[in-house]
């Protein structure tokens, strides 16, 4: 078994926990993991990719293009800009909240209607799940908590190989005494809402 | 989840993270860095831990001085590290090639993190070369898991060989991540060392670089010796075709190809000769799978011809593989047809949504913006020409400000201004940031005065090394590793040089800073001026950000766009004709407020 997740976004949403929680639990797991992320200039307010690769003799940090078993999208238009490295069968989750560019932000550039970008992948795929994880976490108490709920709809794909309680024991392994509560009120309706959906 | 001065266990380590452990592995005694991508975050982790792993480390004030006292270390017996961007080794080159005629007498490690695919960088030159150049033995790992672990085998055959070896990294080595078991912790090296004189060795005048080039040559082949020998250069699988490969290469190599026998080298320079003329007799083809340029299948090409082996050499130099760009293992289907490549599923079809851009971009409230704002009205019509440097401020490249002409490196922004001064009519401004200033830009400055150039520098101070992740320079003071010193100001330096025009603004008020840039643009000789103000993403992360909101009155707004189009800020948002505040991402800083021309912006605390 090999298992590729492709974690997209912009900078500052919390992309490199989300993997760093996901790649530690597969460790723990007792899998193989090889990961790749992006650091440096990128960060600043850029789209940002993270690879999680695990399972038997995984070596590779990064996948071919189509290769994903799952991609995990923090930001619609970013989920639908690195829609070709999943396949027909790759689990698509996609969070509905956009991040505006500065370009849109300033008006020279539009933004597409996020309708519009998930008809387009449900136009290519039938595995997409959709996620108003920045909703929900502010539901849960703080919009910070969105990627709790990112990690949590995880464990609503079919076929994901690594156990929901292992991934929250690890979440709040990793997140401060503080947020713990909010984190995993967070991922709690995260997985639920997905799987409901 | 093992911590990284632990004695034993295990962790899911950055290949930087991996290194650093290394390292304390390895019991080094001595580090030293000018930070830059891929390699920084070595730095950011020894400023943290070196203290209490027993370790001296510095930020020095650019790469050749830290390959400088790493030297003086390692030539006082003690085990020394040195880890710096691609090309911070071109900074650094001149002591390099003349500490390999010297030697040294303790261990020397000196990593080059590339950046194939340029991700962080302004070129993608292979280090490797520099190997061969200096007659310095190299070793490159693969995974993270394999650059800790390959720092021990290094370490041992710079002390054996007394003399420095090139670590190559790459990004996808640096910033990948990999299980790392932990082994023992050295303690037996020296944290003291003693330096003992010896001017045949330490003083290459003519008379004794001459005879140390001849020892360097026979020490070549000693390392020859170490590299036929070394566990890092292994054969794994089995078949006719044999694929020689290093670093990341590597790991698509092992996991999307099969059917083949790999030579895998993590020894590179000088190559095991011998190792790779019997691995290739007999084979039906070889391929060599590298990044960048043909460093290995150059050589595989001569060490077929020297052993007269007649076997087909395929990869860049037969068009089979890419010269440029990183490597992935989309590029392994190149070799279908050679050897057996692992199925890929057909990505989906590119979505015909049409999505906008997102590049990197100046933060919201970053005062770059304030001093780009202010120099673009200030220079008006006039044709200048914006040289720029390296650093968050290149990114004023970027409209609305589009203030970056000409850059080629650290410090070269100042540099050639003085050159396009003399050369044309047109005005030269130098941006340059306050670490980059006394990494390369105090040079430039003096030589512009000496030679009477007419530019204007604008220093951007922000108070850190902003782009690497917020290392300290000269201009901040250091408070770490039980060391504190004072900053080094430089509108003090700068004074001490004898400029004629000095100025300090705060970036946050436009509208003065443009009229210090006017003044400074009609200064006959070399002006300075300093935009003075931290940044505010360093303030964030150390909670030192005064929380503060603007706001727009929409009824006081004229709907001109001036704040939208002079400041850019990604916390001004256009909703329709108006244009709001993004309360999530304002920090306040009331460079909006200062430009607008009918003051419809305020700032509340």
């Amino acid at each position: 078994m090999k298992y590729t997740v492709q974690i997209v976004g912009v900078g500052g949403q919390g992309v490199l926990l989300a993997s760093m929680v996901l790649g530690k639990a597969a460790m723990e797991a007792g899998h193989k993991v090889a990961m790749s992320e992006v650091h440096g200039m990128a960060q600043r307010g850029g789209s940002v990719l993270s690879t999680l690769r695990f399972g038997d003799d995984v070596i590779s940090p990064l996948e071919s293009v189509g290769g994903a078993d799952m991609i995990l999208g923090f930001e619609p238009v970013e989920t639908c800009r690195n829609i070709a490295l999943g396949n027909k069968d790759t689990a698509i989750i996609v969070n509905l909240d956009p991040l505006l560019p500065s370009a849109v932000a300033a008006g020279f550039e539009e933004y597409p209607p996020v309708q519009d970008i998930v008809d387009s992948i449900r136009s290519v795929s039938d595995n997409l799940m959709t996620i108003d994880a920045t909703k929900i976490a502010v539901e849960a108490g703080r919009a910070v908590a969105a990627n709790a709920a990112m990690i949590g709809a995880v464990t609503a794909a079919q076929g994901f190989p690594l156990p929901g309680g292992l991934l929250k024991k690890t979440l709040l392994d990793t997140v401060p005494e503080k947020f713990k509560e909010l984190n995993s009120r967070a991922f709690d309706m995260g997985a639920e809402r997905c799987r409901r959906a | 989840m093992a911590d990284i001065l632990d004695e034993g266990g295990r962790g899911l380590l950055l290949g930087n993270e991996a290194i650093v452990r290394g390292l304390i592995e390895s019991g080094v005694r001595f580090a030293s860095t000018y930070p830059g991508t891929p390699s920084s975050e070595i730095g950011n982790i020894l400023e943290a831990i070196s203290e209490k792993a027993g370790m001296y480390f510095e930020f020095s004030s650019n790469e050749k001085v830290a390959l400088e006292v790493a030297a003086a270390a390692a030539s006082s017996g003690l085990r020394s590290f040195t880890f710096m961007k691609h090309v911070g080794l071109n900074v650094a080159a001149d002591p390099l090639m003349t500490l390999a005629y010297s030697g040294i007498t303790g261990g020397m490690l000196v990593l080059s993190a590339d950046d194939p695919s340029a991700h962080s960088s302004q070129n993608e030159q292979d280090n490797r070369y520099y190997s061969t150049l200096s007659l310095l033995p190299m070793m490159e790992p693969s995974t993270p898991a394999e650059a800790k672990d390959m720092i021990a085998e290094a370490y041992e055959a710079s002390e054996k060989l007394a003399l420095p070896l090139i670590y190559r990294t790459t990004t996808r080595v640096n910033h990948a991540r990999s299980i790392v078991d932990f082994k023992d912790i050295r303690r037996d090296t020296p944290s003291k060392g003693h330096f003992y004189k010896d001017d045949k060795k330490f003083v290459n005048v003519p008379a004794f670089a001459k005879i140390n080039r001849v020892r360097l040559l026979e020490l070549n082949k000693a390392a020859q010796g170490l590299s036929e020998n070394s566990p890092s250069n292994f054969v794994v699988g089995e078949g006719d075709v044999g694929i020689i490969t290093s670093g990341v290469s590597y790991t698509y190599v092992k996991e999307f190809v099969s059917g083949a026998s790999i030579l895998k080298l993590g020894f590179t320079n000088p190559l095991p000769e011998n190792k790779i003329a019997s691995f290739v007799r007999g084979k039906k083809c070889v391929i060599v799978a590298e990044e960048l340029d043909p460093f290995l299948e150059d050589q595989v090409l001569r060490i077929c011809a020297q052993n007269s082996i007649s076997v087909p050499v395929y990869g860049k130099r037969s068009g089979h593989l890419p010269r440029e760009w990183e490597y992935s293992p989309d590029t392994m289907r190149r070799l279908a047809g050679l050897v057996d490549v692992a199925d890929m599923p057909e990505p989906l079809p590119a979505s015909n949504v049409r999505l906008p851009s997102r590049p990197p971009t100046l933060c919201a409230g970053c005062p770059h913006r304030g001093m780009y704002a202010a120099v673009k009205k200030a220079v008006g019509g006039r044709d200048v020409i914006y040289c720029s440097d390296i650093g968050c401020y290149t990114l004023g490249v970027q409209p609305p400000f589009n203030e970056a002409d000409f850059i080629i490196c650290m410090g070269g922004g100042a540099g050639a201004a003085g050159g396009f001064d003399k050369s044309t009519d047109q005005r030269p401004i130098a941006f340059i940031g306050d670490s980059t200033f006394f990494h390369s830009g105090i040079a430039p400055l003096t030589s512009a005065l000496f030679n009477k150039h007419r530019i204007v520098m604008v220093i951007l101070d922000n108070r850190t090394t902003a782009m690497t992740g917020h290392q300290p320079n000269p201009g901040t003071g250091r408070h770490h590793g039980n060391i504190d010193t004072s900053p080094i100001d430089i509108e003090s330096v700068v004074k001490g040089l004898g400029i004629g025009f000095i100025r300090t603004i705060d970036p946050y008020d436009v509208k003065s800073a443009e009229a210090v840039t006017r003044e400074a643009l009609e200064y006959d000789g070399v002006a300075v001026v300093i935009s003075k103000c931290p940044c505010p993403l360093e303030l964030k992360k150390n909670k030192l950000l005064e929380p503060r909101l603007c706001a727009v009155d929409q009824d006081k707004c004229i709907k001109c766009h001036t704040c939208l189009k002079r400041i850019a800020c990604p916390a001004l948002v256009k909703d329709g004709k108006s244009v709001r505040i993004d309360p999530t991402q304002c920090i306040g800083c009331g460079m909006c407020a200062n430009v607008c021309p009918v003051h419809a912006i305020g700032v509340a605390s």
